[in-house]
Order: C-alpha cells, then sequence, then structure tokens
C-alpha cells in the first residue's frame, strides 16, 4: 500500500516535472509574460466556471431545503425563520448578481493586444449610488432584524412563567424544575455531592420542592417556558435547535432564555412525516471529549400530561433521603445515553452494534 | 542584464549620505542568509516558514475531514502519522479530533495569514514601494523574523508532548483552557500555546511598529500619501490594528497564564470539577472572551487587509487600468479599520449580554458591510472595459473578490444577532469565515506570491502550473464551503468530533462526504504550487526587470537583489501608481518615477 502510494509520487513529481519543462520552453519563446491563448482560455473558463458554480449552489439548495431543521417548535423561532428568509432573499439577490457581473467582466474583457483599457478612475455619482443603496438595504435590515430580537428577549412574567432549570456538566445536563411553589431553590457549589448533584441549599424552603430529571424532560404546549442556566465546569451551551433557541451555560453566573413551544411531539411527528422525530437538547459550545455527546430529549406534550408525568417525579427533598438521583429510575433509553455520554469512543461502538 | 538599458535607472549617481548601497562587505553565509538583517531576506524567510506551517495545517484539516466524513472508521495514514495512542486501529480519538481542529485554526489564522501574509509582503513591498533602502529598524526586523520563528518551533512542538497540544480550541475560552481536569490538552500543551503566542506577538508589534515608521518616514521624494500603492495603505493600517490590538490578546493570555499557574481567578468562578470545588470565586469567563475579540476581531482584518491591498495592485496591473476610486478605496480601509474596534461583542451574542448591548453590536457590525460593499463594487468596476491580463495571481485577484462577496453576505445574516442564536457556534459560521476571512486571505497571499515571485527570486514560475493550481483551488474551496452553510442550518454545531450521536443530522452525512472529497481535490492542487514554488526558486525562467509591465517603484530596482535595493540614488516618485493606459501616452503604462510630461495632468 505505501509502496504503491510512494511509487504514484515519483510518478507524478516526474509528469510535474514534465509538464514543467514543456510549460516554459512554450512561455520562454514569447515575448508577453502571460500569452494570449492563455488568457483568452482562462477568460472562458471564467463564464464556464460561473455557471457550473451557479448550478452547484442551486442544486444544493434544491437537495437540501427540506432536510434543514424543520418548523419551528415555537412562536420566536417562527419569527426567526421568517426573518432568515427575508434576509436571504436580499442576500441571495446580491450573491448572485455580483458573482454574475464579477465572472461576466472577466471573461469578456480579456486582453487584446490592439485594444486600450478605458482610463475610468473615479465616478462620485457611481460611487455614491453604491454607498448609499447598501446604507438603505442594511438599514431595513438592522430594523426588521432588532424588532424580533428585541421581542425575543423582552423581560418576561416569570411567576407566569414555567421555572425550569438546566445545568451543564461534563459531559450531561440535568433539568431541574421549581416544583410546587414554581421558584428554583438557591444553590452553592460547595454543596456538590452524590446525592445533591446541582448543589441545593438544602436549609433553603424554596428548594425542598424542585425536582430534578435526567436523560428527557417535559414541557407543556402553549406555556411561557422560562430556562435559567447554568455549569458546573466549563462553559457549555444549550441549544435547542427545534426551538430557535440557545444561550450559553457559564461557570460562575446564570444566564437566562424563554420560550412558547408552540406543537407537541406528537404533531411535530406528523408534521415531519417522522415517527421517530424528538426535541433535542445538546451542548453547542466545545467542553471536552465528549462534547459532540451531550444531549437530552425532550418532550412537548398537553398540559395534562405534562402534570402527569411530573409528578411521578421525586422531589429533591425526597431524594435526599433516597439514592442519589443520578440513578432513579433509569428508563432503557436514559440508560443508553447516560453511558454513551461518559463512554470513550470503543465503547460507543460497541453499543451501536448492540 | 536588463536593468542596464533600463531608461528608468538615473544615470548621474550623486553620492547622497543615504547611499549605503556602495560600500561593498560581501556579507558571509550567516549574516546573509540566517541573521540578515535585510528586508527581501527577511520576507522570504517568512515566506518558507509560512509554506511550511501551512502545509502542516492543511494536512491536519484532511485528517479531521476523513474522521468527519467517515467516522469511527479506520485509516491507515492516521495511525501512522498520530501514533498508536492518538489514533489506536487507525481511528483518530475524540481528545486528538479537538487538538487536530486547535492547532489547525491557530496556525492558520495567526501562522499563516497573520505572520505568513504580512511578514512576507509588507516586509518585501514597504520598503520597495515606498523607496526606501530598507526598514525602518533592519535589526528589530531581524528580531520580528526570529521571534516568528521561536514562536512556530514552540507550537510545532508541543504536537509531540504526551498529553497532547492545546484543544480548547483556537478562541481558547477559559475554563476549559485553563482547568488540565477538564481535557488533557489544557496541560502541558496549553502552556506551550500561550508561550508561543505571547511571543508571536512580540513578533507582531516588532514587525508592526517597524512598518508604520518606514512608511511615514522613509517614503522616497513624491512620494506622498496619495500617491502610496493601495498595498501600502493596507499594510500600514493593518501594522496600526495590530499594535492596538495584539496587546491585548496578551493581557488576556497572561491572565489566563495567571489563573493557570498562580490561583489567580480573573476568569475562574464557582467550579467544581473532578470532584473537587475549586476555591476560586468572582471571575468571570464572559472578561475573556471580550478581551479576545477586542483582538479577534480586529485579527480578521488584519488578516484580510493586506490580500485586499495586494488585490487592488494585482487588479489594476493587470486589468491595464486605474482602480476605480482610489480615494475611495483609502476611504474604506480606514473606516472598516475604525469600525473592527467596536464590534467584537458579535461573537458573545449568547453569552448572555445584556440584549441592549447586543443591539449595539448589530448596528456597528452591519455598518461595516457599507465599506466593504465600495470595495468590492470598486474591483468590478476596474475590471470593466479594462483589457485584462489573465496570470495565475490575476486568477487569484479574481477569485477573492467572488469569495470575499459570497463570505460577506453570509455575514450579515450572523450579525444580526436575532438570527445568530440558532446559529452561533454552527457550521453556518464555519462556512461564512472560511470563505471570507480563509479562501480571501489565501488567495491573496497566493496572488502575491505568483505576482512578485519575479521580484523575490528573480525568476519565473510556471503559468500553466498556476493555472492547474488556481482552478482546483478554486472549484475545491466552493465544494468545501458552500455545502457547509447547509450543515450549519440543519443546526449541526461546530468542534462535534461525529454527529452519529444524533439521528436528526443523518441527513447531512452525504454532504460531509462531499466536502471531504473535495478537501482532499484541493489538497492536491497545493503539491502543485509547492512544487512550483521550489522547482521555479532553482529551475525557473529567468525574470526580466518589469515583467508585468507594472508601475510602481519595486520594479525600478534591478533583479539581482541589492543591499539597498538600488544601485544609485533612490527614483523620485511624480505621479500616482495608477497610470496605465492614459489617455496621450504611447505604452499602456506609466511608471511612478517618470516625470510628468509637459501639459500633462496628475489626475485621480
Ligand atoms: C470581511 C471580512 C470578514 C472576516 C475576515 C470575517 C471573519 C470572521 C471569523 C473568523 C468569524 C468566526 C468567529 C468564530 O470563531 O466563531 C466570524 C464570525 C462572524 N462574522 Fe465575520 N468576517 C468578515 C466579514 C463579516 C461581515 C461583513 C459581517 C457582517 C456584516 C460579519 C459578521 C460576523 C459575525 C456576526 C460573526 C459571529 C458569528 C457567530 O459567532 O455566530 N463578518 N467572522
Ligand atoms: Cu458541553
Ligand atoms: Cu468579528
Amino acid at each position: 500500500m505505501i509502496y504503491i502510494v510512494i511509487l504514484i509520487g515519483i510518478l507524478a513529481f516526474w509528469q510535474l516535472i514534465k509538464v514543467y519543462e514543456y510549460a516554459t520552453i512554450i512561455n520562454g519563446s514569447k515575448e508577453e509574460t502571460v500569452s494570449e491563448s492563455d488568457t483568452r482560455f482562462n477568460a472562458k473558463m471564467m463564464m464556464v466556471f460561473c455557471v457550473a458554480f451557479f448550478v452547484f449552489c442551486i442544486w444544493n439548495f434544491w437537495m437540501y431545503q427540506d432536510k434543514l431543521l424543520p418548523h419551528a417548535g415555537s412562536e420566536n423561532g417562527e419569527d426567526l425563520d421568517l426573518l432568515f428568509n427575508f434576509n436571504m432573499v436580499i442576500i441571495g439577490f446580491v450573491f448572485f448578481v455580483v458573482n454574475a457581473v464579477l465572472f461576466y467582466f472577466a471573461s469578456k474583457y480579456y486582453y487584446r493586444k490592439d485594444n486600450k483599457a478605458t482610463f475610468f478612475a473615479h465616478s462620485s455619482k457611481l460611487e455614491m449610488i453604491w454607498t448609499i443603496v447598501p446604507a438603505i438595504v442594511l438599514t431595513v435590515i438592522i430594523i426588521y432584524g432588532l424588532k424580533v430580537w428585541n421581542h425575543i428577549t423582552a423581560p418576561i412574567n416569570e411567576k407566569e412563567s414555567i421555572q425550569m432549570e438546566l445545568y451543564a456538566q461534563q459531559f450531561a445536563w440535568t433539568a431541574r424544575y421549581g416544583g410546587k411553589d414554581n421558584v428554583l431553590g438557591k444553590t452553592n457549589y460547595r454543596l456538590i455531592a452524590d446525592n445533591n448533584p446541582l448543589a441545593l441549599v438544602a436549609e433553603d424552603p424554596n428548594a425542598g420542592d424542585d425536582k430534578l430529571v435526567k436523560g428527557e424532560f417535559h414541557i407543556p404546549i402553549g406555556k411561557m417556558v422560562q430556562f435559567k442556566l447554568r455549569s458546573r465546569d466549563v462553559i457549555h451551551s444549550a441549544f435547542m435547535p427545534h426551538f430557535r433557541a440557545q444561550m450559553n451555560c457559564v461557570p460562575g453566573m446564570e444566564t437566562e432564555m424563554h420560550f412558547v413551544p408552540k406543537y407537541t411531539t406528537a404533531q411535530m411527528r406528523e408534521m415531519t412525516k417522522n415517527p421517530k422525530f424528538n426535541y433535542i437538547l445538546l451542548c453547542n459550545k466545545i467542553c471536552g471529549a465528549a462534547h459532540y455527546n451531550m444531549q437530552m430529549d425532550i418532550i412537548v406534550e398537553s398540559k395534562e400530561d405534562y402534570n402527569k408525568w411530573l409528578a411521578t417525579k421525586k422531589t429533591f427533598s425526597e431524594s435526599l433521603t433516597a439514592e442519589p438521583v443520578a440513578t432513579t429510575e433509569p428508563a432503557k433509553e436514559e440508560m443508553k445515553k447516560d453511558t454513551a455520554i461518559t463512554a470513550t469512543v470503543e465503547e460507543v461502538k460497541v453499543e451501536e452494534k448492540k | 542584464m536588463d536593468h542596464a538599458h533600463d531608461t528608468h535607472t538615473h544615470e548621474g549617481h550623486d553620492h547622497g549620505h543615504d547611499a549605503h548601497a556602495h560600500h561593498h562587505e560581501e556579507p558571509g553565509f550567516w549574516t546573509k542568509y540566517i541573521f540578515s538583517e535585510d528586508h527581501k531576506m527577511i520576507s522570504r524567510q517568512f515566506l518558507l516558514t509560512a509554506i511550511f506551517m501551512g502545509v502542516l495545517a492543511m494536512m491536519m484539516s484532511i485528517f479531521f475531514r476523513l474522521q468527519l466524513a467517515w467516522p469511527g472508521e479506520s485509516f491507515p495514514i492516521l495511525n501512522y502519522f498520530l501514533g498508536d495512542k492518538w489514533a489506536p486501529g487507525g481511528v483518530m480519538s475524540p481528545d486528538m479530533y479537538l487538538a487536530l481542529v486547535t492547532i489547525h485554526g491557530t496556525i492558520m489564522v495567526f501562522f499563516v495569514l497573520t505572520g505568513g501574509l504580512s511578514g512576507t509582503f509588507s516586509n518585501l513591498l514597504i520598503p520597495l514601494q515606498v523607496g526606501a533602502r530598507d526598514m525602518a529598524s533592519g535589526f528589530l526586523n531581524m528580531l520580528s523574523y526570529w521571534f516568528f520563528f521561536i514562536s512556530s518551533v514552540i507550537m510545532f512542538a508541543s504536537l509531540f508532548i504526551e498529553d497532547g497540544p492545546a484543544s480548547a480550541g483556537w478562541t481558547i475560552y477559559p475554563p476549559l483552557s485553563a482547568l488540565p481536569q477538564a481535557i488533557p490538552g489544557s496541560g502541558l500543551g496549553m502552556t506551550l500555546w500561550l508561550v508561543s503566542m505571547s511571543l508571536f506577538v512580540v513578533s507582531s508589534l516588532l514587525g508592526s511598529l517597524n512598518y508604520i515608521v518606514t512608511v511615514i518616514n522613509l517614503r522616497t521624494k513624491g512620494m506622498t500619501f496619495t500617491r502610496l500603492p493601495l498595498t501600502v495603505w493596507a499594510f500600514l493600517v493593518t501594522a496600526i490594528l495590530g499594535v492596538l490590538s495584539f496587546p491585548v490578546l496578551f493581557s488576556a493570555v497572561l491572565l489566563l497564564i495567571f489563573d493557570r499557574s498562580f490561583g489567580t481567578s480573573f476568569y475562574l468562578s464557582d467550579i467544581f470539577i473532578s470532584g473537587q470545588a475549586l476555591e476560586q470565586t468572582g471571575g468571570s469567563p464572559i472578561l475573556f472572551q471580550h478581551l479576545f475579540w477586542f483582538l479577534g476581531h480586529p485579527e480578521v482584518y488584519i488578516v484580510l487587509l493586506p490580500a485586499l491591498g495586494i488585490t487592488s495592485e494585482i487588479i489594476a496591473t493587470m486589468s491595464r487600468k486605474p482602480i476605480f476610486g482610489y480615494r475611495a478605496m483609502i476611504g474604506s480601509i480606514l473606516a472598516i479599520a475604525f469600525l473592527s474596534f467596536i464590534v467584537w461583542g458579535h461573537h458573545m451574542f449568547v453569552t448572555g449580554m445584556n440584549p441592549f448591548l447586543g443591539s449595539v453590536f448589530v448596528f456597528t457590525t452591519l455598518l461595516i458591510a457599507i465599506p466593504s460593499a465600495v470595495k468590492a463594487f470598486n474591483y468590478i468596476t476596474t475590471l470593466w472595459k479594462g483589457n485584462l491580463i489573465m496570470s495565475p495571481a490575476m486568477l487569484f485577484a479574481i477569485g477573492l473578490v467572488s469569495t470575499f462577496v459570497t463570505g460577506g453576505v453570509t455575514g450579515i445574516i450572523l450579525a444580526d444577532s436575532a438570527l445568530d442564536i440558532p446559529l452561533h457556534d454552527t457550521y453556518f459560521v464555519v462556512a461564512h469565515f472560511h470563505i471570507v476571512m480563509g479562501a480571501s486571505a489565501i488567495f491573496g497571499m497566493f496572488a502575491g506570491v505568483y505576482h512578485w515571485f519575479p521580484r523575490m527570486f528573480g525568476r519565473m514560475m510556471s503559468n500553466k502550473l498556476g493555472y492547474v493550481h488556481f482552478w482546483v483551488t478554486f472549484i475545491a474551496v466552493y465544494g468545501v464551503f458552500f455545502p457547509m452553510h447547509f450543515i450549519g442550518l440543519s443546526g449541526v454545531p461546530r468542534r462535534y468530533y461525529s454527529n452519529e450521536a444524533f439521528a436528526m443530522f443523518d441527513n447531512t452525512h452525504d454532504l460531509n462526504v462531499i466536502i471531504t472529497g473535495f478537501a482532499i481535490f484541493g489538497a492536491i492542487a497545493q503539491v502543485v504550487f509547492v512544487f512550483n514554488f521550489f522547482f521555479s526558486v532553482y529551475k525557473g525562467k529567468r525574470a526580466t526587470q518589469n515583467p508585468w509591465n507594472s508601475n510602481t517603484l519595486e520594479w525600478t530596482a534591478p533583479v539581482e537583489h541589492l543591499h539597498g535595493n538600488w544601485p544609485g540614488s533612490l527614483p523620485e516618485v511624480y505621479r500616482w501608481p495608477y497610470d496605465y493606459s492614459k489617455p496621450g501616452k504611447d505604452e499602456d503604462f506609466v511608471p511612478q518615477n517618470i516625470p510628468l510630461s509637459p501639459g500633462e495632468v496628475e489626475n485621480h
């Protein structure tokens, strides 16, 4: 194998020298540093490339438009998708037109001996046009963009929303619910222990009813959910692509994001015609070896189903007296994921083969 | 030789005090090739080092592209290069994946496109184009190269240590980069990274200060600022950006060194790792990001502006037309440079920054699009009704305009804070900055090498091989980075070792295979370039003094390298550098050192 590669290498090298000598002799016999036939050939290639490139781009759009993220699962997400499409139309237009003009000029005005270039050094009018037109277009883009941004990030009424925490650590997520009082209990990072993985302050009256879950978490449709984000060790990022939501988890501080889920998991499965569809939470900030496998499923369901599911979960004070949270009632699915998270590559592969 | 009957050489040798070209002491091997203080030799040293580092970083990218296209598959070549520890059975380990990504990014951004690009062309062209005998300080210039060299050696050496090199991404965000418990690369590997980058900053500052002083003080008679070639304008502004922003990186690095080694908590707070609560509280990892991107964003223009300057020069020369909107080009360089200091927050929209502050950064970031657009349109107008000579350099310059536009427009999407929420840290960002910064700057660098090779080595490179190199590279760049947008739009995060853990990413897999295919295709073209380069150094056709019929002063100096550049007195300048195809002239070019003919106006 290695020998074949070396052999091919030597052959290629020899070939290059041949080409080189041949090319230099041809060029050497001419006066110009670049021959007219070379110029003509490359000018023609510009147009060929332009067409091929555009075909490739359109093919990409065509092939992948329905493989991108499915319809957004939150109201904010739908606003964002609209904004995105609006911007795409503008930049798509600029992209095609400017590239086309560039390649067209490059192929049209190639060197001819009896030609003389037009001495055209500047034109205030033209320069004004292409300063002002982009400025106007950008103003529209900025105004529309900031409107959506302000809407998405506007403060919300915390009491009326479901209070949740997403807690990141190498390489797993834990979700915490505010419990009966819908208030998240205080924490102190020094309190981390096997039976208190999120470092809750047990004396805090708001902490006892908090509920911790792993593997997957549920949220009800049509209700504002506010996520408080924390990290145990390094920076992680809580990314929920289907909801178009993301925020970093930074050790030493608390960050926040919120949205209203608009479609249940079941509805999305129907809309995407994919019975296995799941909303996903994943980590989107490099955080170590298993960064690529730090996930949690999200189930959006009716208020009743959500309440039923939440009722089956132990509260923090209950779990303090029981076993560590991490090992409570691991469903089969969850087991698989939790092992994969800490597993090395080989182990992951063994898992998959099973 | 050619220059003997060159009409532009001044006949009367006035033996002015600056004519130190005249004392002929033959320098020995060491002072000529190693510890040279001559800007032309230093420029070649930078170029060779950059080519070496570039080949290294490119090989790394092929390695991790193999893993992304065929995750978990065994490749003997990986085992051969990475060994049993990092690629057992020919499958790269996740730690090694992150290490390769990190070092690839670091080398490409800093060593190839900053040190390599500015080091090579600022050094070569500033003295020659402003009409100076050498840099303001030859000694500091030499030091600049040797700091760069040592820094490169340390970065290279860090690949061979036991725990592997730095692996926290080229942006080395703490706490990941601060805690060896978090990732093995944050041990000795990160220490070496920090030392190497500190030396790099020293090199960059020494170089930049020299460039600035040389441009301001050593311009020859008649070389006013509005007669400077755009290359020199770009190099000057780049150097100013470097001087203002690299010290900030240095402070960021210094504080990180303190956190890592002396128990301070600038960036660390409330961390629990490896079963232990760390003592540090009160610091903020976000502080590091502010400091880093205060350098980081100007850095992208430090990389890009020299490439744009080179392109301006080449497009004008090879179109046989003045650059369109010379003053607007200078204005946009200055506007971009100024704005680049107040946009850094667009890298931090989802770090929890105040949404209002985010809005301010949206505004400033999108402002940059205006001068960028002006530049693109001016290039295209320069081509219009030109007489385009398609040398390999010209092809790369045209390629740069295309990638600059294609990559620039996606910047508009990312600058919109709302749209950045679902796109931040996905492959969409990777596609954007590789096209707008990576490809454009590399194209500028290739264009510069092909164009000034005769000036550097006195010989010509092969055009034919240059064409092969260009077309394959151009196709490969778009083949690799255009589809990458779609991977990002599917939600795939960057810096993932494998996408197999998520069923939702399965339908992007075939794109990853296509991309790796194009990447390998493109890498092969670089072999052609490296061959063409080295073979031409020894066997290339001998160059004439002004092979491209260009106007700038570097082509009025003899082909052989003289210490002091010009044999007699320094050339004097009477006009701007873009008098191509000027009406009323027989030739389609009028070099800067030709006086205005009676009645001629200097119009631009
Ligand atoms: C013209 C030259 C440009 C260069 C060299 C450049 C370079 C870069 C680089 C290196 C990154 C990656 C940062 C990372 O590692 O995450 C980046 C991201 C970004 N670029 Fe550009 N860029 C350019 C133009 C633009 C333009 C014209 C805009 C906007 C109008 C823009 C907006 C952004 C934004 C907002 C990000 C951050 C995206 C994110 O982190 O999610 N860039 N750019
Ligand atoms: Cu993570
Ligand atoms: Cu930036």
